[in-house]
């Protein structure tokens, strides 16, 4: 019986291989839908995974407060008011859930030290820049009292920076010309990487925040502010804290909109990946939509073949085959089909995800559930599909069949 | 005559198969008695259209008549289901046919294969016996081609080939020498006879031809659809 089996996917195998082309052409479809459905579902797990990565790296505590409505549908934020120093202050003393309040004012900037130049994002800002950024000093010091009260021209810069600038000295003591003005680098951040959009967050200059407005942009104006939470604290409340104390500092009336918003970063980042995670469902439909339409590209070119190889089926039947067993070759024939078809669309789609998250710079989650149930799935279409032709071919008349032109 | 003792291996009785329905209702073949002895080489003639290769069919198992008996020694194969006959195929009978359907791009190794494939016989035996069928009607060496690129005699040596691969009793042949000139013809009927005399298979084979037919031990000619005349070489 066994024998019978292997004698069956021989008859298979040799059908398909007198005809490769034919073959090959059939099971595209498949090919296509396999590789498209593995490849959305593994990089949609990539990209999630990248957004998660980036929620740590962020400090999961972080709120950002900024001038103008929170974004949305029909809100303007152009024309809201700044904040000034003395909000920082204001709510570093009233907001006790509060580990750290950073200002930052900035622009981007060409930088120049000896004969290199390099553009980059320079940021004024304080001391609690790098708690709320989660930062550390690779090398060097962070900003002394003295420095930052009298926006003494010193800075801190990122690993990009020093890479640009100074690609082997150490940048310590340097003078890094800002704009038009001349900077001493007192230290060096510790390099974090790619953020959560795949800016380089390493491509950053840090320097006093008086500094930075006096010589910078010329005003008073902070357009930012980096508040970090205490740890075990829910945002929440303390969110509301800081917008009643803004409302009230602004003199806003119950009848205004805020001027200004919070923002938590964690749930930014959590609302991305659920977003990814949809995205990815939705791509990874069409793409099983694909898959059928595959399927159905399989039975529509096995009907044909079965009309093109009706003098073969009659050669069969007349030599000894009996119905079931045509039956099952040409089933066995539709099966190893869209199975090769399957394992050929598993190779591209990990070619393709290799190819793309090196490219994007995301982890490559090789997903194994995703990969058995695509192959799974395209073997059982080689059954559903395949079943009508190889109904049709088993059923022909030998005599008609052998007689047909 | 020697071979006239026994039950017949064949045997039609008032055989009649009637084409289509009502008015459009054709009778190919009407009542046909004919009984056919183990050992014999039959060449069936007749004018076309007579009911020759309808004939054949039914003998070959491939159809079933409308009414009448058909005993395969003692099986009534008009009872049979279709699933039935097909099992008598592949057990007792062999095919040759004009048009050599061989299969296309496939070697004449693996066409001689095929019927032992459906039987469920080994690589090893499949290996042996379609070597030795081949090498039976002459074409030893000639495993690996394909019919693009055999002559038209080699190809009906193939398709001889195939038919004898699993030692049938019987091999039905329908103008096997149609397709081919007539020095070729002349080839595969000499190996039909040798076949015939060596292992004793039984060969019946519908032709136009009267020097093809000649080859044969008794020859029944059809005439509208029933035996005109029957006649055995006298001294075989
Ligand atoms: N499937 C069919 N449907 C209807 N009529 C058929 C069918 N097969 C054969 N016939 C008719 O039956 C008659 C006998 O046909 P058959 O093929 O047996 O003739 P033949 O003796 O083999 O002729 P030829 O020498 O031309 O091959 C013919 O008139 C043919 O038209
Ligand atoms: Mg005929």
């Amino acid at each position: 019986m066994s024998q019978m089996l292997l004698n069956a996917l021989l008859l298979a195998w040799r059908a398909i291989r007198r005809n490769l082309m034919r073959s090959f052409l059939t099971v595209l479809g498949i090919v296509i839908g396999v590789g498209a459905v593995i490849t959305m579902v593994t990089l949609g797990n990539g990209a999630t995974r990248m957004v998660s990565n980036q929620i740590s790296s962020l400090g999961s505590n972080l709120l950002i407060l900024r001038p103008g409505q929170q974004l949305g549908p029909g809100r303007d934020s152009a024309g809201a008011p700044n904040f000034k120093l003395a909000d920082v202050e204001a709510i570093q003393n009233q907001v006790p859930a509060l580990k750290a309040v950073a200002p930052v004012v900035g622009s981007r900037v060409t930088l120049v030290a000896g004969n290199q130049n390099w553009s980059s994002q320079v940021s004024g800002t304080t001391n609690d820049y790098f708690v709320a950024g989660n930062w550390t000093i690779a090398s060097g010091r962070n900003f002394e009292p003295d420095e930052e009260r009298v926006g003494k021209a010193v800075c801190v810069i990122g690993a990009t920076v020093k890479t640009q600038l100074f690609p082997r000295e150490s940048p310590l003591g340097a003078e890094l010309r800002v704009k038009n003005f001349s900077c001493e680098v007192i230290g060096l951040l510790a390099a974090k990487g790619q953020g959560a959009m795949g800016q380089d967050q390493d491509d950053v200059v840090l320097m006093p925040v008086l500094t930075a407005q006096r010589r910078l942009t010329g005003n008073q104006d902070v357009s930012t502010l980096m508040l970090s939470l205490r740890d075990g604290v829910t945002a929440e409340p303390v969110m509301e804290q800081i917008r009643r104390l803004m409302r009230e500092r602004r003199k806003l009336s119950d009848n205004e909109d805020d001027n200004f918003n919070v923002m938590d970063t964690k749930q930014i980042a959590q609302t991305l990946s659920g977003t990814i995670r949809t995205m990815t469902g939705l791509l990874g439909a069409v793409a099983a939509v694909s898959l059928l339409v595959g399927g159905i590209g399989i039975m529509n070119i096995m009907l044909v073949s079965v009309t093109e190889r009706t003098r073969e089926i009659g050669i069969r039947l007349a030599i000894g085959a009996l119905e079931h067993e045509v039956l099952l070759q040409f089933l066995i024939e539709a099966v190893v089909l869209s199975a090769l078809g399957g394992l050929i669309g598993i190779a591209l789609a990990f070619v393709t995800c290799l190819g793309l998250t090196a490219l994007m710079n995301m982890p490559f989650l090789f997903n194994p559930g995703i990969n058995l149930l695509a192959f799974g799935f395209s073997a059982l279409i080689g059954v559903v599909f395949g079943y009508m032709p190889a109904r049709r071919a088993a059923s022909l008349d030998p005599i008609v069949a052998l007689r047909y032109e | 005559m020697s071979d006239s003792a026994g039950a017949p291996l064949i045997s039609l009785r008032q055989v009649v198969k009637t084409y289509g329905t009502g008015t459009a209702e054709f009778q190919a073949l009407s009542g046909v008695d004919l009984d056919i002895r183990e050992g014999e080489f039959v060449a069936i003639m007749g004018p076309s259209g007579s009911g020759k290769s309808t004939a054949l069919n039914i003998l070959g198992c491939l159809d079933a008549p409308t009414s009448g008996a058909y005993y395969f020694r003692d099986i009534r194969v008009d009872e049979l289901t279709r699933n039935q006959r097909a099992l008598l195929r592949r057990q007792f009978l062999g095919f040759v046919f004009q048009g050599f359907n061989l299969l296309a791009r496939t070697s004449a190794q693996e066409n001689v294969e095929l019927p032992l494939l459906y039987r469920g016989e080994d690589t090893a035996h499949r290996h042996e016996a379609s070597r030795r069928a081949l090498a039976q009607v002459g074409l030893d060496g000639w495993e690996h081609h394909t019919p693009g690129e055999l002559s038209g005699g080699q190809q009906q040596r193939v398709a001889i080939a195939r038919a004898i691969v699993t030692q049938p009793l019987v091999l039905l042949a329908d103008e096997p020498t149609g397709n081919l000139d007539s020095k070729r013809g002349h080839e595969i009927m000499e190996l039909l006879v040798a076949l015939n005399r060596e292992y004793g298979i039984t060969i019946i084979m519908v032709t136009h031809e009267p020097d093809m037919a000649a080859y044969a031990s008794r020859t029944v000619r059809f005439v509208d659809g029933n035996v005109d005349s029957d006649l055995r070489k006298e001294a075989a």
